[in-house]
């Protein structure tokens, strides 16, 4: 069965991307959407037989490699941690294979397009059923590749080229990380396999090496390399650039990959390496720092966007944020629970922002909207289900979950946890805001669009209309249904030992003596977001107008996502470029071509012209030549025979 | 000495005494027979070289001299005058129709190649100086005519003119070092000046001797920097002729070059290699270099012989057997990439007359697809690209400078035979890359016959190199 669930998204690549000619538009979208539903149906049931308690297991497929003392196998750790990632995957990307049917429909490519799609989920799959590092890498690299394929679906346009690259670039500074500590884990360790490492890591807690003469402690070290790849795969603080640029993708692929699965992998990770990381507290404090801060900056940026997905875009990355700030706290728990609810909001928010975009031919600039409620009245109620979710309106998915997360920030000891506290109840409150003000902008206040193009307004069809019910379904309910299991009482038994909880640990038990106000500071601020929003954009639409002119510093930073492209185009791309035009121009032009082929082919050419201007065609200059050869060899005697 | 001795003498220069009395004889049937005799003459002079070539093979054997000690024939002997008279019958061979052509038509000219056939014979089998430089003029004074023989071209003219002042310069300086060496032993026969040489430590007399001699040997063989006249005289010469200079005198040259430093200084050898080297390096560099900047075939040949006499050089060098079979081997094959090749280069006629720039080879490819496949193996096998004939001439002086420790020249001569690839191989890039001109007349059918044999020998050698290199391996050890 877990086979059948990783491999068949692989049989529907290989079906739509070798034979998709042959099978045609159509039937390649049926087959992967097909072999999809499966998939996600069998994760379902393996879900509930988890739930129902049934162990863990792990399931080799062969023997991928041997080498020396380096042994790696291709297998699968099934225990909750991965059953629950097989559901988010499987269930968003099948969902989201059928919103494609209708939304690609006018696509002469759609074939390649749900061949990658399929590509991307097999690849999502390997990770999160990995059983040791190498595999999982192997999954990381693949859903590294498969999002550049799909970033760069459009190939035509230099923008979603430019974005494919960079998204591929950012990722490998990530992944260089993550490789760097995978050779320690297996110096370490002498193994890349889970078990192995984990059971090792109590022992490893606190030794140190020496490196450079610092003494740097093992799994500190282990655990930030580890976590610098997480930081690229889900655009934390720092190496985040690259996921706004990458909603130049198609939308189905920004709600699948770049919203509810791949960007979660660094969630993921994190968790999965619970056991290293409960061994190494600095590394905790820089996770926690890192997400906070990410959670705080990217719904700063978000504000002021206008673009709608990048808004959405920016939302994605705060949320990772608050994902991250959990599992650094050790509420790992928590972090996952987020991440399962926030797959079905977010991947509804942009699958609902794409029925809009698709309905407005390809208008993704919010200040051409408005007035759309009128004529999109479903869509509208369904972008509203996922706002209030992403809010955190009580009894949605997005209450249970990210309300914990605040809470297990505020319940935590560790010495970044108030700064984190702070910084997500300030991302809350950005969060209610930016989310209606998307919401306002889009469907309330007057038509921005010309009329022509509202004249052409029309409620997505049937097969883009069911994911976005059945996403609207589990925004709604998700948390309420499953918040018992993931984080409540019934824990303890429903993880079943997948995530690892230090003897200090028991931030899920602190959670439940907090103070009265705390609970209620994230309903509160989410309430004085929609106010706001509400104010600026449906009372007075002038305001955020004089506001943003007499503030224009601070409304040019935030536009402009604090000039973290521009900084780092001044620091790493120019750098870069002028290195490669200096190797290009002087060391490859000017060294090697000059002293090497074109050198010697002019010194030649220079020889032979020389040589060809000794035949004068002078009879007495030949002659002259003949004396003077003759008087060499014998001045040359003469001086050697004195010698002899 | 009885009359049973000049019996026995003249019986062992049987081949040079009938080339010699065949001369004179088609001379007088050129000089009384009233009417057109030219292509008698010239079908008897290619039936005369034929007969000295059979007497060569079916007469002496072993190691015979003659004239009191003054002419040998031995292995070495025998071998290179087959080459040199085969040399000699392809010249005529691509000469025939030229000249008609060019109405160059005079019985003289076949008579002459057959006299410095003569001469040739001469100098390969001299034993002495006195035969050597007497071989020597009868060969020079018959090719200063051959340069001329167009009297009514200023530019042969002028190449007969140069050839011949710089010619006699050079026999000038040949006959100072034999008087100096003549002083110093007391002798003009080789074996006799090697015995008197033996154990006298170096002189220095004799040392000047051996470099004026060598200064002559070397203005035959066209090695720099006594090469000076090569290039314009190949220029300047009909184009048959040039073919004849290019082949059977160089080889008879090298292999005088070759017998008198072991018949007459083989206790020196430390002395004279390393004229020879320096020789040798300045021969190939400058043939690989002044060949790339010529627009005119005829003088890259030119040059292009300058550095293979170089390369070939590299084997005398050497100083060992291996050595000198190298040079045959080398000899051999170089006398059959240039008469092919200049089969090509006398086919190079269009309908208004003769071409000699490499520009107008563009388009052969095309045109005539045959005679450009073969041009372009022959300059393949030129530039010493395996698995051709040429790489393995290379090969195999270059293994002998090798083994016998001059690394230094064998390298540099690697170098030199890669610069000179460029001309050769651009030669192939004109002929099938570049826009086409005019197309040229068809070849002539004895030319595609010497043109197939060539390129069949060069194509094939490496499947069947074993009797070549065994002939050359057995006249090499005919020397030592």
């Amino acid at each position: 069965m877990y086979s059948a669930i990783v491999f068949l998204p692989l049989l529907g690549f290989l079906a739509a991307g070798l034979f998709g000619r042959m099978l045609g538009a159509r039937n390649a979208a049926y087959v992967t959407s097909g072999l999809l539903i499966l998939s996600a149906g069998l994760s379902w049931i393996a879900f509930f037989f988890v739930l129902a308690g049934d162990v863990s297991e792990r399931v080799e497929v062969m023997r991928w490699l041997t080498s020396g003392t380096l042994v790696v196998d291709w297998a699968f750790r099934i225990d909750t941690l991965s059953v629950v990632m097989l559901v988010v995957v499987t269930s968003v990307s099948s969902l989201v294979h059928v919103y494609s049917i209708g939304y690609m429909e006018h696509d002469p490519h759609q074939p390649r397009f749900f061949a990658y799609l399929s590509l991307f989920t097999f690849a999502m799959l390997m990770l999160v059923t990995a059983d040791n590092f190498v595999q999982m890498y192997f999954g990381w690299e693949g859903v590294g590749l498969a999002s550049y394929l799909l970033i760069g679906f459009w190939y035509t346009r230099p923008a979603a080229n430019a974005a494919a690259i960079k998204a591929f670039i950012v990722n490998r500074v990530g992944d260089f990380g993550f490789a760097l500590g995978i050779f320690a884990i297996f110096m370490v360790f002498g193994s890349v396999e889970f078990d192995t490492v984990f059971a090792g890591a109590a022992d490893q807690a606190g030794k140190t090496f020496e490196f450079l003469g610092y003494q740097v402690d093992i799994l500190t070290l282990i655990c930030l390399l580890l976590f610098m790849g997480a930081m690229g795969k889900s655009a934390q603080f720092l190496l985040h650039t690259w996921l706004p640029d990458a909603m130049e993708g198609p939308t189905p692929v920004s709600a699948l990959i770049h919203a509810a699965t791949m960007v979660t992998a660094g969630v993921f990770l994190v968790v999965r390496m619970s056991p290293l990381f409960e061994y190494a507290p600095v590394a905790l404090v820089v996770v926690i720092i890192v997400g906070a801060s990410t959670a705080f900056f990217a719904a700063s940026v978000a504000l002021v966007q206008n673009d709608i997905k990048r808004v959405i875009a920016y939302s994605t990355c705060s949320q990772l944020g608050y994902m991250f700030v959990a599992a650094g706290v050790g509420a790992y728990q928590i972090a996952i629970f987020h991440l399962f609810t926030h797959a079905f909001f977010k991947a509804l928010l942009f699958l609902g922002s794409g029925a809009v975009i698709h309905a407005l031919c390809d208008e993704q600039d919010m200040r051409k909207m408005g007035g759309l409620a009128r004529k999109l009245p479903r869509t509208m109620i369904l972008m509203g289900i996922g706002t209030i979710a992403l809010t955190g309106v009580p009894l949605t998915a997005g209450y249970y979950s990210k309300d914990a997360v605040i809470e297990a920030a505020y319940a935590s000891q560790n010495v970044a946890a108030g700064y984190a506290f702070a910084l997500l109840v300030l991302a809350a409150l950005m969060t209610s805001f930016y989310s209606w003000r998307l919401m306002f902008m889009t469907f309330f206040g007057r038509p921005r669009a010309s009329s022509e193009v509202m004249s052409h307004v029309h409620e997505p069809p049937m097969s883009m209309f069911v994911p976005l019910v059945l996403l609207a379904a589990g925004s709604l309910f998700s948390g309420m249904v499953f918040a018992g299991v993931f984080i409540g009482e019934g824990q303890g038994a429903f993880w079943n030992g997948a995530v690892f909880a230090g003897t200090d640990n028991r931030i899920l038990e602190d959670m439940h003596g907090l103070p009265w106000w705390v609970p209620w500071v994230a309903s509160v601020v989410m309430l004085a977001g929609l106010a706001i929003a509400y104010v600026f954009y449906i009372r007075s639409p002038h305001m955020p107008v004089r506001l943003a002119e007499r503030h224009v510093l601070a409304y040019r930073f935030l536009l402009n996502k604090w000039y973290f492209d521009e900084l780092y185009d001044l620091i790493f791309v120019r750098s870069a470029k002028w290195i490669g035009r200096f190797l290009w121009k002087k060391g490859d032009g000017w060294l090697i071509d000059g002293f090497g082929p074109d050198g010697i082919a002019s010194l030649v050419q220079d020889v032979a012209s020389r040589a060809v201007r000794l035949q004068t065609g002078y009879l007495y200059h030949y002659a002259f030549a003949m004396l003077i050869g003759v008087a060499a060899l014998v001045t040359y005697y003469l001086f050697r025979g004195a010698g002899l | 000495m009885g009359p049973g001795t000049i019996n026995t003498d003249i019986l062992t220069a049987l081949p040079e005494v009938l080339l010699a009395a065949g001369a004179m004889g088609l001379l007088l049937l050129g000089a009384f027979r009233p009417g057109n005799v030219v292509s008698t003459v010239n079908w008897g002079a290619a039936v005369l070289l034929a007969i000295a070539g059979l007497a060569v093979l079916t007469g002496t054997t072993g190691n015979v001299t003659a004239f009191s000690g003054a002419f040998i024939v031995d292995d070495f002997a025998r071998l290179l005058k087959i080459l040199a008279l085969a040399g000699t019958v392809g010249a005529l061979v691509l000469s025939v129709r030229f000249m008609q052509i060019e109405k160059i038509v005079r019985f003289e000219y076949s008579v002459l190649l057959v006299l410095a056939a003569l001469g040739m014979m001469m100098m390969i089998s001299a034993n002495d100086l006195i035969s050597l430089y007497m071989g020597l003029e009868l060969q020079s004074l018959a090719l200063y005519v051959v340069a001329a023989i167009d009297r009514n071209s200023t530019r042969a003219s002028e190449a007969g003119l140069k050839y011949f002042v710089l010619g006699a310069l050079s026999s000038g300086m040949l006959l100072y070092g034999c008087s100096l060496i003549y002083g110093f032993t007391g002798s003009t026969n080789f074996e006799t000046i090697a015995r008197a040489l033996e154990g006298q430590g170096m002189q220095l007399g004799v040392l000047f001797g051996i470099v004026f001699l060598l200064a002559g040997l070397a203005f035959k063989v066209s090695a720099v920097p006594f090469h000076m006249w090569t290039p314009d005289v190949y220029e300047g010469a009909p184009t048959p002729v040039t073919a004849f200079f290019a082949s059977a005198p160089k080889i008879a040259a090298m292999a005088m070059f070759v017998r008198v430093m072991y018949g007459a200084f083989p206790g020196m050898s430390e002395q004279w290699q390393q004229i020879v080297v320096f020789v040798a390096i300045a021969s190939m560099g400058l043939g690989a270099f002044a060949a790339i900047g010529q627009t005119n075939i005829k003088r890259l040949m030119a040059y292009s012989s300058i550095g293979h006499m170089g390369f070939a050089l590299v084997g005398l060098a050497a100083g060992t057997v291996g050595g000198v079979r190298g040079v045959i081997v080398y000899l051999m094959i170089y006398l059959a990439m240039t008469i092919g090749t200049f089969a090509c280069i006398v086919s190079m006629r269009r309908r208004d007359g003769m071409v000699e720039d490499i520009t107008d080879l563009a388009g052969l490819g095309r045109s005539r697809p045959m005679m450009a496949l073969t041009m372009a193996i022959l300059m393949f096998s030129l530039a010493g690209i395996p698995p051709l004939a040429g790489f393995f001439a290379k090969f195999y002086v270059f293994l002998a400078a090798i083994e016998a420790g001059l690394y230094p020249l064998a390298v540099l001569g690697v170098l030199a035979s890669v610069v000179g690839c460029y001309y050769y191989l651009r030669i192939i890039k004109i002929m099938y890359f570049d826009e086409a001109g005019a197309e040229f007349e068809p070849m002539a059918r004895e030319l595609k016959l010497v043109l197939g044999v060539t390129a069949v020998f060069v194509v094939g050698f490496f499947a069947y190199p074993g009797p070549f290199v065994a002939a050359a391996g057995t006249a090499a050890a005919a020397l030592f």
